[in-house]
Parts: C-alpha cells; structure tokens; sequence
C-alpha cells in the first residue's frame, strides 16, 4: 500500500439523535458514519499504516439513550468539498433520526472542537410528575452545596459532588412533553452543566435529586442535549462552530 | 382498522435492558408502509437475538421480496433477551416488529426461519410474549398463521403442535403464492376461517399442514404410518426449487444495521445447491441441484450492493464457493474492479486444495488479507471416506504448506466428532495431521512463526441425509474424545504450541439430535422445556442441558420412548422416519444405499463432473443442474467522483 493522500480539508459538523435512534450509542454511530461517508461518496482521508482508519474526530458523545440536538464531529478530507452539499449528502445517507444539522469548514489555527466545548444544556422531560415537585427538588438541589452521588464508571464505583459543575438547573413553565410521550403530568428541567472530571451526566444530577429530595421518577426520564460549547459569563451556551463560521464570513469565502 | 405502534410503552421499558438499540429498527433498508393501504401482512421472525437474525440472508431476501409487492407489507421480529421479555410481560407490552412496532398478532403470517432448531424454544417464547395461543388449535381467526421455513422446517415434525404451515426450500416464490392464496380468501371474505385457509396453502402440495396429517405408532413407539386425515390433501409435501438465481438478485438493498452484528458485509449467494456428496451435510442434500447465478449477476450485485450500503466486506457466499465454474475470473475480476480501494473481498473457503488459495491469493490483492479456513471435517482417511470427504493426508498438508509459503500466518482447519463408525483413533488422528502440518510448514517456510488451528464440533445427524439412520455418540464419549484430542496435540510441546484448539461439548449436540429427528412426541419435550424456562439454546450461557434431559425423561416414558431412544439408536431400513411424508426429492432408496456405501468406505463423485447418480432429486423435482461458464468477463468499474447528494434516492 503506498502513502495516503494527505488532508486538505477540515469539516466540523452538528448532528443530532432522535427519537428511537437516540438508543444509538457511540459506538454504533461511529460504524454508521462511517458507511454514510461511503455511501455518500465523501472523499475522506485516512490515516498512514497497516490498517488505515478514516480521519474522523468526535467531541464527547452524549450517552446511549439520551437525545441529542449538539453532537460534533470533525472529518478531515482529501478533497475539497462544498459543506452545505456534504450535509446534505451525509444527512441522506444516514437513517432518519441520525441527523447532520450543520456543517462548516474548520479554519486553520482557530483551535480544536474540544476547546470549544466546556459545558452542555440538557432538558430532562419527567413524566407523571407534577412540575410543582420537580421545582421543590431542584430548589433543594440548588441550596446545597455538595451533593454525593454515586455511578459505576470504568474504574469501578466512585462518588463525586454533583453540584458544583451545575451552572444553570430550572423547571420550565412549558407544560406537557414535546416529545408526545405519555399526557400529562411531565415536568420539563432545563440544566446546564459545566465539562468536569469525571464527567457529571444528567443521570448523575437526577440521582442528587433523589437524594437530596427523594424525588423518584415513575418512569425513566427522557434527557435531550440542547446545546454544547462554550459558557459565557451570561450562561449562554456559544455553538462551537461560529467561530469558523465567523472566521469564514471575515475571509470572505 | 388500523394498528398502534407500541413503540411508547416500550420506550419506557428501553433505558433498563442491555444493547436498546436492537429493537427500535430504523436500519438502512427498513421499510415502514401504511398498515390500511395494504392487504396482505407478514411479520417475518429469525427466532434468534438481533444481532445474529439481522444478518440472515433468507430473511432479508423474503422481506424485500414481499415489500416490492405494492399491497403487502413485511416487518421483521427478533428474539427478545429475557431482561427485556421480563420487563414486557411485566408491563403489558406484545412481541412487536423492530420496522414500526406493530404488535405481532395483528399481522395475518408470522413467518420463522429456522436455520437450526435452537430457536424452537424462542418461537414459543415469541408467540407468548405476542398473545398468540401456543397451540395452533387453539388460534382463531384473529390469529396470524403460524409459518415455518428454512432448513430445520425439513422436519418439522417437533414443532407440529405449534406451527400452522410450514414451506420446505426456497422461499422466493413461496412467500409470493401464499400471499396470493390469503389475498385471494380475504377478498372472498374469509370464507371457511382459518381452516379454510389452510386447506388452500395444503392443495398446492408444497405447503404442508401438519393438522391435516395423523401420525400412528407400533407399540415399540416407532412410527406406524403418518397419512392425511382428510381427503383433499396430498400425500407427499414437496420441497419448493427457484431455479435461475439471475432472476432473482437479492438482496438488492441490504439491512444495514446501526447495532452492531455477527456480520457486516455485503453477502451475494454465488450459487445455491452442492453436489459434493459430503454424507453429513443436510444443506447439500436438500438444496439439490447447483444453481449458479453468472459472475456478471454476482459482479453488478457486488456493485449495487456496496453502494447502497456503505459497507466495505464482501463476502461470495455458498456451500463450496472454490466450485463455481466462473470462479477464477470472478475472482480475479472483482479483485481487478476493487484493487485501489479499501473494500475486502472473502471466499467461505473450505475446499482442501491449491486453487483455493489463488483465489484467496487473488482477492487480498488489495492488501485485504482474509483469513484461510479448510474443512477435512474427519481426521483419518478412513472416516473421510465415511463421510464422503475426498481429501488425502497429502493434499491437506501441501495446500496448507502453499498456504504458509504464499504468506498467510495462520489457517484454520475444521473437523467433527461423534461421526459413524468413528473410534477414538480416528479423532486423534486430526492431531498427528496438524503436527504434520506444523512440521512441514516450518520446513517449506524456515520459520517457526506459524499457526494453525484446530476447530472441532461434535456431529449431529440431520434428516434426508445418508446418516439419518446413524446413531449418534453419547456426550460422555464425544466429550472424552475431545480430551484425548488436546493431550495428542500437546504431546509434542513445540508442535502444540504452534496448534490452537477450539471444541464444543457433546451435550447441546445431543439435544440439537433430539430436535432435528425428533417426532411430534418431542413437542411435548421442548414445550416442558419452555415452561421451565429454557430459552436460547444457541448460546451457552443460556443452554441448560439438565433441563432439556430433565424434561425428556418427566415427557417421553408415557409414549414408551426416551432422549436416548431418539438419539443414539440407529435407525433400520424399514424404519417410517417422521419426514418420509416430506419430499425433498432425494430418493429414500438412494439415501439407504449410500449410508451403506459409507459403511463400506466407498466414495461417491459429484455429478457435475461425473454421470448422474441418480440421487432422485432433478427428475422428481423437474429441476436440472444450472452452471456456467458464461464466458462472459467483468469489466472495470469507473470511478464515479463527487458527493452523491439525494436526486430520488432515499425511500425509508
């Protein structure tokens, strides 16, 4: 096998999971992508050696099972591509439910998706339960300085403070799921948490409301990312992709 | 009236079980239609987990089949793990289809492909998690018809009591005339029920209903006779053949999966049939004759079929695919077609011969090395000639010693145990064969650096098979001989370290025997086995071998019978089988006198090289041998650039 062709182009895309699909995880999506990237026909570059790997770079993953409207990826390319045309492209190939939302050319020196990312917008959708209870449990939360809670993680059980990477943790007044799952009761929570080691899951939080309120949901909660990037002082959450965009509209391109 | 998904309770029940994402669909290639703008319904089950039921090619090519049919619709059903089964039952929720989570028993055929009899268990599961009764004389007109295919339905006399219908062979066709038959009977109105229904898929002699047929036994618990209990349906069941596979060139858009699956290749069938003549082997028995599909048929299959599915394995599937008669070009000319790009090319290949490994050697030209696998299946020339195996010492160690030579590290060799007239010499001449095979490898290669491994299942005798009279070896026999098969090869340390060693026990073997030439009296057998919760018998951690032996021994004494009575006897020449009703083609004398040739080491020729034997199948079947060459050559692929955007494409 000769060299590889080298990579002349860097396209960082948002893509969403929805609806059943959100039962994708990481893993799975990374083989699908990578056969929508064949199917269509995107001149990907791969790396050097024995078995080459396409050049593919995800920022953190939402978990199996949560939606997800702010998923990112980066692909670099031995061609150059219009990116409106390759979301279009990768959006057809991949399955409905598996959405590519947005795409732009990365620029040179503007710093990695990573970089970019330091906190994530979640709404948890609770239902049959009353949004008054909700509001009690995460005002409990909220007082509390540290809140213990407990998950598996690859090390084995460890507890760490849910709290603290909470920036922003509210009952909406939007009333019923937009998701149309069960009639009401649903409370809807809004939360922004802040990228910490070991990462704090909306799970996590959902346990510091049990214990710190003993709210128990009936049914499994129904958690979407809204939003990742960076956090302004505001509690915005700025689209990681704007700086390129931006860099982009200066150069005129 | 139309039909609800169940998709928002399962939702619920989703977050609790292992791998969600093998029930929520969604699948490149899925399809969903409007459930009221249809008229004839299958929901088609691989009685298996998703993972190992996605990539089955009988279902993929039945599913698209039938969804090509403008008024019918098909859906696909899965084996539901028992975390999730627990949860549904808990909460109400119905066995449903993973394309639009319609509930099983609204759909008018439940069809089941049986590759093997280790999904009976999970078919009974299914129809209880679908609220369908377990009995088909219990199921009324609400009820789908319970259909079995695939090669286990070649007896499917064990599950009698449970199926409504079941189809021997292809099932292309079938598929499309019982679709018509029930499009036909509802637009009457439904006249005559379910029974009449029946009665319709019974006339066309190639649907067997097993209510329609009594089966009478002797005192000693054999089969007296098995004869229909009404007049206007066949004596016979004819197994069903679609001849001329170019005419049928699916799947065209594969299902390709999110979860992930034991395969992820684009599979082409290159031919269906063999006539190798291997004794032991029910696929090349009862998928009489060879049908090859041409290399341009299979070369612009390859083509679509990569397309529309990104995928980047290819594997050219059928029971002996080194004997297609356009092999060497196809070879070379898809190795030619995909030489600069990343997709890898692999041949099943267990034919124990130099031309094997060129064209394994032709199709890795694109740095795609695929692994090497032979099948002696028998390890002393004597039960080769048993088995009807026609390889020598010689021709294994020199194909495998080519093997080492032309660069591979490795190579796999498969073997049974438990065949007939087998004695423990000859298991444990499989290891002195590898030791050989080791040695003249080093000596050919001047390294050490090489492999090979020994991979060993015990033999289960199959119907319409030579051995079908054969009795099989007990547990504890097999077992042992697998033992003394690990101390040969590791008799020699150098050696043995250079032999890798894979065996499965003899217990589930038993059990597979039990099924596979059991009589409706083994119904009694697996459904006491489910009811004690026996499910997924193909997978180890879930095969209780107590249970099954347990639940023989509460069942079978009141028919004067037993496990071993089903098992280790053999069988005598005027024996009533329980599938002699079912015709496979293959003339039962036929299969006598080569169970007596095999007794007597002699060998049988393949009769697309040598006169026809007369193993009954083309005249009784009005089929014929369909092969090549064509002559014809693939030709190379242009490259097409630029972002394939959606024009019309897409339809989910």
């Amino acid at each position: 096998m000769g060299g590889q062709a080298p990579v002349v182009q860097r396209i960082r895309l948002r893509y969403a999971k929805r609806g059943p699909l959100r039962f994708t995880s990481h893993r799975d999506f990374a083989r699908a992508f990578e056969r929508a990237l064949k199917r269509a026909g995107v001149p990907i570059a791969f790396s050097q050696g024995f078995t080459p790997h396409p050049k593919i770079s995800y920022a953190s993953a939402a978990p199996t099972g949560v939606g997800s409207e702010a998923e990112y990826l980066e692909i670099g390319l031995q061609t150059v591509v219009d990116a409106a045309q390759l979301r279009v492209a990768l959006d057809a190939a991949l399955s409905p439910g598996l959405d590519v939302l947005d795409a732009v050319v990365a620029t040179e020196g503007g710093g990695s998706l990573a970089d970019r990312i330091d906190a994530s917008k979640w709404r948890i959708e609770l239902p049959q339960v009353e949004t008054q209870v909700a509001a009690e449990a995460v005002a409990a939360f909220l007082a509390t300085e540290e809140v213990l809670v407990e998950r598996m993680t690859k090390q084995g059980k460890r507890e760490f403070d849910a709290r603290n990477p909470v920036a922003f943790f509210t009952v909406t007044n939007e009333s019923g799921a937009p998701s149309g799952a069960n009639a009401a009761p649903c409370a809807i929570i809004d939360l922004v948490v802040r990228q910490v080691t070991p990462a704090v899951r909306p799970d996590d939080v959902m346990s510091g409301l049990r214990v710190v309120a003993g709210l128990e949901p009936p049914v499994p909660p129904r958690v979407t990312r809204l939003a990742q990037g960076s956090l302004t002082s505001q509690g915005e959450i700025v689209d990681p992709l704007d700086a390129d965009r931006e860099d982009a509209t200066i150069g005129g391109r | 009236m139309s039909v609800q998904s169940v998709f928002p309770q399962l939702e619920q029940l989703l977050p609790r079980v292992s791998k969600p994402i093998q029930y929520v669909g969604g699948e490149l290639g899925a399809v969903v239609k409007d459930w009221d703008s249809t008229t004839v319904r299958w929901a088609l089950m691989y009685p298996d987990a998703y993972e190992v039921g996605l990539p089955n090619q009988g279902v993929q090519i039945l599913y698209e089949v039938l969804n090509e049919q403008e008024d019918v619709l098909a859906e696909r059903t899965y084996a539901i793990w028992p975390d999730l089964e627990a949860l549904m039952k808990e909460n109400g929720v119905p066995q449903f289809t993973v394309d639009a989570h319609r509930p099983v028993k609204a759909f008018d055929v439940l069809g089941l492909s049986f590759a093997t009899e280790l999904g009976y268990t999970n078919m009974l599961s299914a129809l209880d998690l679908a609220g369908i009764p377990l009995d088909s004389a219990e199921r009324g007109i609400d009820d789908p018809i319970v259909l079995a295919g695939g090669h286990a339905s070649f007896n499917p006399e064990p599950i009698a009591d449970f199926i409504d219908a079941a189809v021997l062979g292809d099932g292309e066709e079938a598929v499309l005339e019982i679709t018509g038959i029930i499009r036909e009977w509802k637009a009457e109105g439904c006249p005559g029920g379910r029974d009449e229904l029946l009665l319709r898929l019974a006339r066309t002699e190639s649907i067997y209903v097993p209510r329609f047929y009594d089966v009478d036994y002797l005192p000693d618990g054999r089969i007296q006779r098995v004869v229909p209990n009404r007049p206007d349906v066949p004596f016979r069941v004819n197994k069903r053949t679609t001849m001329d596979l170019d005419a049928w060139p699916y799947p065209k858009k594969p299902l390709v999966p999110l979860a992930e699956t034991v395969h992820e290749r684009y599979a082409v069938e290159i031919f269906r049939g063999c006539t190798r003549g291997c004794r032991f082997c029910q696929a090349g028995m009862i998928t009489r004759p060879v049908r090859e599909r041409s290399i341009t048929t299979v070369g612009q299959m390859i083509k679509e079929g990569l397309e529309y599915s990104g995928y980047s394995e290819v594997g050219l599937l059928s029971l002996s695919s080194a004997d297609h008669s356009e092999i060497g070009d196809m070879c070379s000319g898809l190795a030619e077609q995909y030489a600069d790009t990343n997709v890898s090319l692999s041949l099943p290949s267990t034919r124990v011969d130099a031309f094997n490994i060129d064209l394994a050697q032709e199709l890795s030209r694109n740095g795609r090395r695929t692994g090497l696998t032979f099948a002696p299946e028998g390890g002393s020339e004597r039960i080769r000639k048993v088995i009807n195996k026609m390889v020598t010492e010689e021709d294994l160690i020199r194909t495998v010693v080519t093997a080492y030579t032309n660069g591979w590290r490795s190579v796999k060799l498969y073997f049974m145990c438990g065949l007939p007239t087998e004695t423990d010499d000859d298991v444990l001449q499989i290891g002195r064969m590898a030791h050989e095979v080791i040695k003249a490898g080093r000596l050919a290669t001047g390294t050490k650096d090489i492999k090979c491994t020994v991979s060993i299942g015990a033999f289960v005798p199959k119907p319409h098979t030579p051995f079908q009279w054969a009795a099989m070896e007990r547990p504890e026999v097999i077992d042992n001989r697998l033992r003394m098969l690990k101390q040969e090869i590791n008799s020699d340390r150098s050696l043995g370290r250079a032999i890798g060693y894979r065996y499965h026990d003899g217990e589930p073997s038993l059990i597979e025997g039990l099924l596979s030439r059991g009589d409706r009296r083994v119904g009694k057998v697996i459904r006491r086995a489910w009811d004690k919760g026996q499910r997924f018998d193909g997978w180890s951690e879930h095969f209780s071998y107590a249970r099954w032996v347990d639940s023989a021994a509460e069942v079978l004494p009141e028919f004067g019978v037993d496990l071993d009575w089903f098992t280790t006897r053999e069988r005598e020449q005027l024996e009533v089988l329980p599938w002699d009703h079912l015709d496979s083609g293959l003339d039962k004398d036929w299969l006598w006198q080569d169970w007596m040739d095999s007794k007597s080491e002699f060998e049988q020729d393949d009769c697309r090289w040598t006169p026809c034997f007369d193993c009954g199948v083309c005249p009784s079947m009005d089929t014929e041998i369909q092969i090549g060459p064509t002559g014809k050559k693939l030709l190379p692929l242009t490259p097409v650039a630029g972002l394939r955007t959606p024009a019309a494409a897409h339809t989910h």
